[in-house]
Formats: structure tokens, sequence, C-alpha cells
């Protein structure tokens, strides 16, 4: 799981009014080099939740330097982009789970893939 | 085309555009044959391919044969079966060349029906040589048993007018009438009250015959029960076995009247269409009584070989490729089936259809524990757990395999997205979409982790959900796709729910694509390629293995819909639309593979076997490997590095349908599936299927092993169903919608 799809994450359990960020209890983190695409990446910015970006990478000791606030004009800041690049696309959680912020409950994931299913009672 | 050409077949004086449509249908002719694998010469040679002059296409030997020997004299002319063309073969090549320049685009009458024919050159006349197939284990045709007085002395016999149910148990069933004699056979419960003789025995007459059946060793006891069946042009009777338990092992059926093609069906999809010709005794022992059933297709026309007076007797039960085949008009036939009353268990070496051994009785003209279609929230959540999340689970692989390529009109609405959007595919199977457009930033999820990890092996993004309830963020997305998945749902309600949570994610301005399988596989005259592959993966072969036929009969003894419909007068389109939402008895039918829907909710059979590809695959998809894998993984799904990715997507993208000869043409299966007269509530009346079937899971022993067969479930939409359906959801418009394939399609838009 890239943190690009940890963003989009929320927990779904049931009575939950606050299901995002889901915190991450990682136990296997990999980082894998992707090719850098400023493009791609300052048009990711605008669709993302900042302050639970910076959180995750916080949560998984990969913020680098990056800024609480997005900062200003970031589309020709390469060297933030290229860390936004690494946070979004090159570090993955494969072992651990994420964990719904409000009722508690921990969704495994296993081999990088995140089991989001819920049970029938917490539909 | 000479327009002054005078002969038989009527030529039509044609105005610069009927000669440009003739051109334009001309080639699409030519690019189906390349589909059919029959290449065609540009030089003349001695032989033509006759497309549309064929029996697929209802379109009888003689009929052809007369007009094609006007041109010159006729060598060969073989007719495959099922297919709509012909191969003819002239003794010189200026016959063949005048036949090209005169029948080419002249129409030809078959009784009420006519077809335009248009013939090409080849360079030979390829029929695959394959061996003629094989009877039934324990099946034995003997023909002329009986001479013609004795038949007419048998028929004489049976007093139709009789009303006396007491004595001969007359039954008027409704789509044959039905005499037994000895023991009444009762439909209720497929068995006979042994403790209760009918007062009239075996006629008279039928004694001389049985004797030299026990003479001849056909049988080796006296029969003591008969059942006598008359049909009628059109009528029919549903696969089934003899309950086992009824009656002993070996069952005699002698065929008066006009002769008919009864089928006889492996449970692991062989299947043996037999012609009985009329005085003619079928001896049905062992494996062909105890496990493969026998059934008449209710139609009017049978293929059959073509009448060869040099031809030896005992060839004409051989249905195989080779022979002449042409169609035979069917005429009323009477059957008489003696049978000797069983007063012990059956023990046979066939538990799987024994009801002694446990197999299920057979009153059920479904499997015995098929699903019901679900009535409450529980038990659709039961059936969907069952049915659906836990095949894709034990299939993803074999799953994955046969899903190479994104479907066309798909691609294109990716490609429509503009650079950096949010896509989420719901329900994404092995991931196929997530790559498409690189320029994406692409999320799947799907309820089958296994799936899913296929996802995670190729590099996607990806994580394991339900469509009804998405663990992501409202109005995160900007485009949504939901490929074939909402036809999973087993309640309205819950596919309400499930494009009510795809709403959810978007966006307002963002776009989401719903594809649903469609009831109807034919639209606007095309069939759809999940009708079509049929044809394709079985060439000439009138007994495939698994695609058509899965083992389980028409559970609902409803014939298929046939897609043939030339055969027939009084079809009437409407026909088997009306009653498709109904489910008569309130379980889920089994579908057959291939042919056309008859209900809409069922289960689809997946034969899993490792390394080939078989028949569950939904339209639009062909074998192609997937080249997109690696391209992906390199960039890790979510980069945006243009690569050539993108143009091998939209090469992909423009694919087009198959052309077809012509509208009036339907290639294809119907001849063996064709059943105009039947509506939905015929419902099998004799000893019915007995197959044993405890969840999706159904095991069906073949020579080579045993084959999982599984099945999905299916709610399969019709025309404007899936529109209803969206625009119960407040907030969204239906932007635009389509058939593709036999899939209903929808683009929605969030307000």
């Amino acid at each position: 799981m890239k943190l690009l799809t940890h963003n989009m994450l929320t927990s779904h359990v049931k009575g939950v009014t606050k299901g995002f960020p889901l915190l991450i209890k990682a136990t296997e983190v990999k980082v894998n080099e992707v090719e850098f695409n400023s493009q791609f990446v300052s048009r990711m910015i605008p669709k993302l939740e900042w302050g639970a970006l910076v959180q995750a990478a916080e949560e998984l000791g990969h913020r680098q330097d990056l800024p609480g606030e997005l900062v200003p004009n970031y589309e020709t800041n390469e060297d933030f982009l290229k860390k936004v690049h690494r946070v979004l696309l090159e570090v993955e959680v494969v072992e651990g789970c994420l964990q719904c912020p409000e009722s508690g409950r921990e969704f495994p994931i296993s081999r990088g893939i995140p089991n989001m299913l819920l049970n029938e009672d917490e539909v | 085309m000479d327009p002054s050409v005078e002969n038989s077949v009527k030529a039509v004086r044609r105005s610069k555009e009927e000669k440009k449509v003739l051109r334009k249908q001309l080639k699409a002719s030519h690019t189906l044959l390349k589909h059919e694998g029959i290449s065609t010469a540009p030089q003349p040679t001695k032989s033509l391919v006759v497309a549309n002059g064929g029996l697929g296409n209802g379109v009888g030997r003689e009929e052809l044969s007369t007009v094609l020997k006007e041109m010159g004299e006729v060598e060969t002319l073989l007719m495959p079966p099922q297919k709509p063309y012909a191969f003819v073969t002239y003794r010189s090549e200026e016959s063949a060349q005048r036949a090209h320049v005169h029948l080419n685009g002249q129409k030809l009458q078959c009784g009420e029906n006519s077809v335009t024919l248009y013939l090409s050159y080849v360079d030979s006349v390829t029929c695959e040589e394959e061996n003629s197939v094989p009877l039934p284990e324990g099946l034995l045709l003997v023909e002329d048993f009986v001479s013609p007085e004795e038949e007419a002395l048998l028929l004489a016999a049976i007093d139709w007018s009789s009303t006396n149910d007491d004595v001969t148990a007359q039954k008027a069933l409704k789509h044959r009438r039905v005499k037994h004699f000895g023991f009444e056979f009762r439909y209720d419960n497929n068995n006979v009250d042994k403790d209760k003789p009918l007062p009239a025995g075996l006629p008279e007459d039928c004694l001389p015959v049985l004797e030299r059946c026990v003479r001849n060793g056909h049988i080796n006891i006296m029969p003591d029960q008969l059942t006598v069946n008359q049909y009628e042009s059109g009528q029919g009777i549903p696969p089934h076995v003899d309950t086992h338990s009824a009656f002993e092992d070996t069952i005699l059926s002698l065929s008066l009247g006009a002769k008919t093609v009864m089928e006889f069906r492996h449970p692991d999809g062989r299947l043996v269409p037999v012609v009985l010709p009329g005085r003619s005794l079928l001896v049905m022992k062992g494996e062909s009584r105890y496990l493969w059933t026998h059934g008449i297709t209710p139609r009017k026309f049978d293929v059959v070989p073509a009448c060869d007076p040099e031809s030896p007797a005992h060839t004409t039960s051989d249905l195989g490729p080779n022979r002449n085949l042409t169609l035979s008009k069917r005429g009323t036939r009477t059957s008489f089936t003696f049978r000797k009353i069983r007063h012990e268990l059956c023990r046979c070496a066939f538990p799987s259809t024994c009801d002694s051994q446990g197999a299920a009785s057979a009153p059920s003209p479904s499997p015995p524990s098929a699903p019901s279609i679900p009535c409450c929230h529980a038990d659709a959540t039961r059936l969907e757990e069952e049915y659906v999340h836990r095949v894709y689970d034990a299939i993803a692989s074999h799953f994955s395999s046969t899903r190479h390529s994104p479907w066309p009109r798909v691609c294109h609405f990716l490609s429509s997205l503009s650079p950096g959007s949010v896509l989420a595919d719901v329900g994404c199977g092995n991931g196929k979409y997530l790559g498409v457009n690189p320029e994406l930033i692409a999320v799947g999820c799907d309820r089958s982790s296994a799936l899913v990890q296929i996802c995670a092996e190729r590099g996607f993004q990806a994580f394991v959900s339900d469509a009804l309830s998405v663990p992501l963020r409202t109005a995160s997305c900007d485009a949504c796709i939901s490929i074939a998945v909402i036809h999973h749902f087993s309640t309205q309600e819950r596919r309400l729910a499930a494009v009510r949570e795809l709403v959810r994610l978007l966006r307002p301005g963002g776009r989401a694509l719903i594809y649903v399988w469609a009831f109807e596989q034919e639209y606007n005259k095309q069939r759809s390629k999940y009708l079509k592959e049929q044809n394709k993966e079985h060439p000439g072969n009138l007994s495939p293995i698994n695609d058509t036929s899965d083992g389980i009969q028409e559970p609902h003894g409803k014939a298929r819909m046939h897609t043939s419909r030339h055969l027939e007068d009084n079809y009437r389109p409407g026909d088997s639309v009306q009653d498709v939402s109904k489910v008569i008895d309130g379980k889920l039918s089994v579908h057959t593979n291939r042919t056309a829907f008859n209900t809409q909710d069922l289960l689809v059979p997946w034969h899993l076997k490792e390394g080939k590809r078989q028949g569950g695959e939904e339209s639009g998809e062909s074998g192609k490997k997937d080249k997109r894998k690696e391209k992906s993984k390199k960039t890790s799904g979510n980069s945006s590095s243009p690569s050539s990715v993108s143009s091998k997507t939209r090469l992909d993208c423009n694919r087009d349908p198959s052309p077809v000869f012509d509208s009036s043409m339907s290639s294809g299966s119907g001849l063996d599936t064709s059943d105009a007269t039947q509506g939905p509530d015929f419902k099998p009346k004799s000893s019915g299927d007995t197959i044993k079937k405890s969840s999706s899971i159904l095991k069906s022993e073949s020579e080579s092993g045993p084959v999982p067969v599984f099945h999905r479930y299916y709610h399969v939409f019709q025309q404007g169903e899936l529109e209803q359906l969206c625009v119960q959801v407040a907030g969204v418009k239906v932007q635009s919608s389509y058939h593709d394939q036999g899939n209903w399609c929808a683009v929605l838009e969030k307000e």
C-alpha cells in the first residue's frame, strides 16, 4: 500500500463519523524507486488531504522535512515535488494494519494489500 | 454481376446503390470467413464457399443443391452442421465460375425462409477430419427392427380415443400424448406404484416384438411396463435419466413413424445426437441408461444425414461432420418404451445419478439443492457469499488468465479522462483496467482477495473491500468504473445500493461507467461475442465438450432459447422474453454456457481447467496476451511517464465487433438448440435430472479425472433496467447508455 492509496482510504465501520485518516501500524515498510514525473506529482497534490499525508509519512519515519502546510507555487518547486513523490509513490507498507481513529477497528495489511472487509454487524 | 442472366434463380436488376450494398456485404462475408478460419482464393478454382447457404442458416441440402446444379456438374456439396455456409466443388472450373457470376447476391428461397447467397473461391474444401462421435457406452441402435406391417399393427394397437384412464393411464401431457401399460409411470414422483399394476397388461401385439428382443439378447427378461409417447412435429421431451429405482438396467425404445433426433448428454458435457429412424429399436444399457440423460429437443426440423441410397443403413445414426447433412422436417413419431420394474434397490456404478444411492430423487427439475432467489437480506448475502465470493476466490487464477484484453469502450472511457484524474475501479478483478491509462491515479478494489493479490503482483494499487461499502473518502474520485460487478448482487435493493455507493465516491461533475451483463445477447440483430465464441471454439463440432453444455440440462425444462430463427414459422421474438423475470419454482436455473439466457437470475457454470480457456468468459474478450502487464509494473501503476502503453491501448480500443454475413444471418448453434414452440411453462414431467449438487461446486467426473465446475450467480439486466436503477439514485444523471457485446452500459454524471 502506497501512501497515495492511504490518503484516499477511510474507515467505513457503521456509526463512525470520523474515520479519516486511518492510523498506520506498520511492521514492514519498503521503499521502491519509481520514475519521477513532476507533472504527475503536481497534478496529484490538489487531490490529496495534505495533513493526512504528512501525518502518515511521519508515522512511517519518512516525513523528510515536508511542511505541515502545503507550500505555494509547488508546481515549480522540483525539490518539494520529489519529496512528495517519495512519500506518495515510493514508500509502501508491506505488513501491518490500518486502524480506525474513532472505533479502533484494525484492518490488516498483508503482502501490501489492505483488507478492508467488514463483518456483517459492522456494515 | 450480370443482370441479364436468366435461370431459375430470379435475377434482380440492381441499382448502383444496391450494387454498393452488395459489395459491402461481400466484404463482410469475407471477413467472417476469415473469422471462421476459411481463406478464400483470389483466382477461380473448382470449389466455392457459399456464405449464407448453410444448414445453420435454415438452408436445406435439396434447395441449395438444385440451384448449384444449374451451374454445372457438382462433384461434392458439403454442408457442415450448424454453420451458415456450405462448400461446393464442381467438376470443372468453368462451372464454378458460372456459379460465382450468376449466384452471387441471389436470393434462395427455402420454405418461408429466404437467404442471400455470396460465393467465393476456395483452394480446398476444408472439413475437419474428426472422428464421428462414438455412441454412449451401452447404447445400441438396431434399424429396421420391426417390419412396416408390424409397425402398422403396433400403432393400431394404441387406442388414443380411449378415455378410460384407469386401464391404460392415458395422460395428455402438455407437450406429448402418453399412455401407460402394465404399471403407471407417475410424473409427480417419477416412479411407479409397484404394488398397483394397471388392469391392462402390455398389448398382445407387442409380444412377438418383445420375444424377439429377448431372443436376440437385447434384454434378458420380459419387460412388464410400457409407456407409449406420441410426439407431433415440434414436440419433445426434456433431458432425463430414467429413475434408477423404478426400472431395471435395460430400457428398450421402439421408434415408429417419423424419424427424430435424440440427444444424449454426459454430465461432463459430451453431447451425442442420435438419429432414430422409424421402425428402429434403441437399447439403453449400463452407462447410457444410468448416467447419460436422453431427451428430444422440441423443434420442427432436425439435421440428419442426407438420403443416400448407397450408404449402408447402419451409418444413419452418425451425425459426424463428414456426413452429407440436410434438414429433415419432423412428422409424428410414436415411441414404445419397454421397461422392467425393479423390485430391489439399484446398485449401479453411477451413484451421482442413482436415487437408490443417495442422489436426489428425480422430481425436482432443477438440481435439488440449487439455491433460491433470495427474498431477504440475509439470504442475499449468503447466496452471494457462496455463489460469487467463494467462487471467484477459487477460480481467481484461471479466471484471471482468461481476462487479458480490456473492453474497447471501457478503454475509451478511461482514455477520455483528463490526466491526473483519480479513478476507482470498484470490482477490479485482476486489474486489467488499472493500467490502461497511466496518466490516471488509479486504485482498485475487489471482494476477492485472490484477485486483488494478482493486481498487487502486477504493481497496481488495490485493496479488498465490498462494493456496497467502499472505504474511500466521499467525493474523492473524478471517475469510477464498475465493470461486470453489479450483476452479481442478488436483489434490486443491493444493486441499487451498489450504484449509490459508486455515486458517493464521485466528486460533483465526476463520471461513473457501469457495465452489466445483458439478458439480450442478441441486439440489433447482432449476436454478442459470448454467443459467437461457441462456434469459434468448436468449429464444426456438433458435440462441444465444455462450453455449450455443462452437464446440467436446462434445469427448468425450458429448452434453450434458440438463436437461429429461420426454421420456425411461428416464432415471435417476444415470446421468450415476456416471462423472463419469473422463476417457476423459485429456484435459480443453471445457464448453459454460450447460449441465450432464458431467465434473469441464474447460475453460470465455470469449468475450471488449468491452462485452457473455458466457457465462462463474458463477452468482448479474446485470448490475447496482456503486454500491458510488464509496462505497468515498471511504472508502478501510478506513474505518469508517457509510454507505449497508451498507444497499445488505443489499438485495442479500435477493435471492431466481428461483422456478419448480413442481417438475416444468425450463424450458429441454432439447429441443435432451436425451440420455437415451448413457452416458459414447459416443465419436464418425466423422470428428471438427478445430478447431485450441494454447493457452487459440482464435481463432474470425466475420463481425464474430476473437473470442478463452479457456479456464479448473475442477475442479467434487461434493456432499460440499468438506467431505471441509476435514476433512483439522487444527485446523478444518466449521461448515456448503450449495448456493448452483450452488456448494458451506462455513463453517470454526479450533479
